[in-house]
């Protein structure tokens, strides 16, 4: 009786956390189908009472939507393509490679993670401005190219990979190289779509760095975009919301969709090694 | 001959070892670490908009830029707000986490999987498009949230107008994007825990709340305190939240270190005292932290 008792406690609590959670979610998709001005009722109008697309057409059509969604994609696949490669083969060397002074130079690395990126961010703005990067996809692309985060979680995973299997190969004449592309990136390949997933994630989420780096609308992200157009459109919540909906729909699909992977670099990243 | 051939193995995988790095430790080097350095080196300087004119404008100003700003009165207002944030925002969010996270452990939870992905769905989302979505729920007119706080006999509160609720409007916010982050690392870290333990203080009568204080929080302190650090080092990097919900208003009661140093630098172009700002930030995080590290760690080794 009791543990009947407990088992609606704990699930009602759970469903009860769920729907908090998810409301706010919830109600940007709906007012996203509403009519101008249909959300600023009293009560509130949880559905849409007539839905439209009206608000996404406006959205593509009149205020650059499309130019940032593209944006936005270009710049974190670019990143997440890069920082995969600088990050792989430093991780790999971190874990399997010897050479004086390894230890050290990762604990530096490692050092360095206290240092908050935002401190780096007014001497880049000054360095890309001088070599005129900014306002350029590769303002954003080139500092994200490698990763501390990423780099730790590669050697995390590498330092599992059984030495043997290098060794019988080097033995066999093998270049480092030849090893690496072909006996040690297929053993990595889980690490890396949870790299993957983490980075692009990330990339597609960032904010303040590409606020700053990426000055005209041309090459604005959605995050940037959407922030300058609430500014503009703050009246109209239900353009805002499908603009959220652009935004936020393709990290939660690419999450549900990849969600183990995720979750196993989020428990692995924070783990010390 | 042998020999010889070992040491040169050796000697090739060490070269290609830093073959390997290069890319990495470039990358790192040019765009992170020579800014840091060159960062504090900005911060000594009075680099504004007519040294971005012309450089020759430039003139070295040793820790006038620190002296100034600890004297101005809205560099103590942004970080009291900043200090808010985290003084408050942190404990929530640990509790927020660690209650969900004792609920989905619990062995009477059903839909485990359904319910984990449901909580943590916020942590994925963009912060600017979900702190859009919070400018139109708090609205102190027709927003969701005054409706029912109304219904429940609440308020209305002027969420964004009265600057002693934008701060709490803001913490809410990052409660609810964040707490799904912890709360998976703290739900491994229940796992972790052997469930004979739970066993031999059950066969003890001890209660739930004995079994919590004594196996629970103790196992769970180690990665408590970890998750405590990250979470206070990511809360003092305050930004997007006040920029998108609020601007830094009513009145600057949102404005955070971080908005100070993005306006000091990037509106105005004084990148001089926006550097001193990052370097400030930096060091207070650094004590902060420190000393959590410090505190958690004497009370971990007494336990």
């Amino acid at each position: 009786m009791n543990a009947r008792r407990n088992a609606w406690l704990v699930n009602g609590a759970l469903a009860l956390c769920a729907a908090l959670v998810l409301f706010p979610l919830f109600w940007m998709l709906s007012v996203s189908f509403m009519q101008p001005g249909e959300a600023d009722n009293l009560p509130p109008p949880m559905l849409p009472l007539h839905p439209t697309l009206d608000n996404y057409r406006e959205l593509f059509a009149h205020a650059g939507m499309g130019r940032y969604f593209a944006n936005s994609l270009i710049i974190s696949t670019a990143i997440t393509l890069l920082s995969l490669v600088c990050n792989t083969l430093a991780g790999y060397a971190f874990a399997k490679l010897r050479f004086a002074g390894r230890e050290k130079l990762f604990g530096t690395l490692i050092g360095a993670l206290v240092i908050p990126a935002q401190v780096a961010m007014l001497p880049l703005f000054l360095l890309l401005k001088y070599v005129g990067l900014i306002n350029t996809y590769g303002a954003v692309i080139l500092p994200a190219m490698a990763s501390v985060f990423g780099i730790f979680l590669v050697r995390q995973y590498a330092r599992g990979l059984p030495g043997e299997l290098l060794e019988a190969a080097r033995v066999d004449g093998a270049g480092e190289l030849r090893i690496f592309v072909q006996i040690v990136l297929p053993l990595l390949k889980p690490i890396l779509v949870t790299l993957a997933v983490f980075t692009f994630l990330t990339a597609w989420n960032d904010f303040m760095w590409p606020l700053i780096a990426l000055t005209g609308q041309q090459h604005y992200t959605l995050p940037v975009g959407l922030a300058s157009l609430s500014r503009e459109h703050v009246q109209d919540s239900g353009l805002m919301m499908a603009g959220a909906v652009v935004t936020v729909i393709p990290v939660l699909v690419l999450f549900l969709a990849l969600q183990r992977y995720y979750l196993r670099g989020l428990l692995l990243g924070s783990v010390k090694g | 001959m042998c020999l010889g051939g070992t040491v040169r193995n050796a000697m090739n995988r060490a070269s290609s070892a830093w073959l390997f790095l290069t890319p990495a430790l470039l990358v790192l080097g040019v765009f992170f670490l020579l800014p840091v350095l060159a960062g504090l080196g900005l911060s000594l300087t009075d680099y504004d908009l007519y040294a971005l004119a012309d450089i020759r404008n430039l003139r070295f100003v040793g820790l006038a830029n620190y002296w100034e700003l600890l004297h101005r009165p809205l560099f103590w207002d942004a970080l009291g707000h900043t200090l808010y944030f985290v003084i408050v925002g942190v404990p929530l969010s640990m509790l927020a986490s660690l209650g969900t996270a004792l609920l989905l452990n619990s062995q009477a939870a059903k839909l485990k999987p359904l319910f984990r992905t449901a909580l943590f769905a916020p942590v994925v989302t963009t912060v600017v498009a979900v702190a859009v979505i919070w400018r139109y729920l708090f609205n102190p007119q027709s927003g969701v949230v005054n409706f029912v706080l109304t219904h429940l006999g609440i308020g209305p509160i002027d969420w964004l107008g009265d600057p002693h609720w934008a701060m709490p409007m803001i913490i809410l916010f990052a409660v609810w994007k964040n707490f799904g982050y912890n709360m998976i690392i703290l739900l491994a870290g229940l796992h972790a825990i052997p469930a004979d333990l739970y066993e031999a203080a059950r066969i003890d009568g001890a209660s739930k709340w004995r079994q919590f204080r004594h196996i629970t929080l103790p196992a769970l302190a180690p990665i408590l305190l970890m998750v405590g650090i990250l979470t206070v080092s990511g809360y003092f990097q305050l930004f997007a939240e006040p920029y998108v919900i609020t601007e830094g208003g009513p009145l600057q009661s949102t404005v955070s270190v971080l908005y100070l140093m993005y306006n000091e630098g990037f509106k105005w172009w004084n990148m001089g005292t926006a550097s001193a700002v990052a370097f400030l930030l930096f060091l207070v995080m650094f004590a902060a932290t420190a000393l959590l590290w410090r505190f958690g760690g004497g009370r971990g080794e007494a336990a």
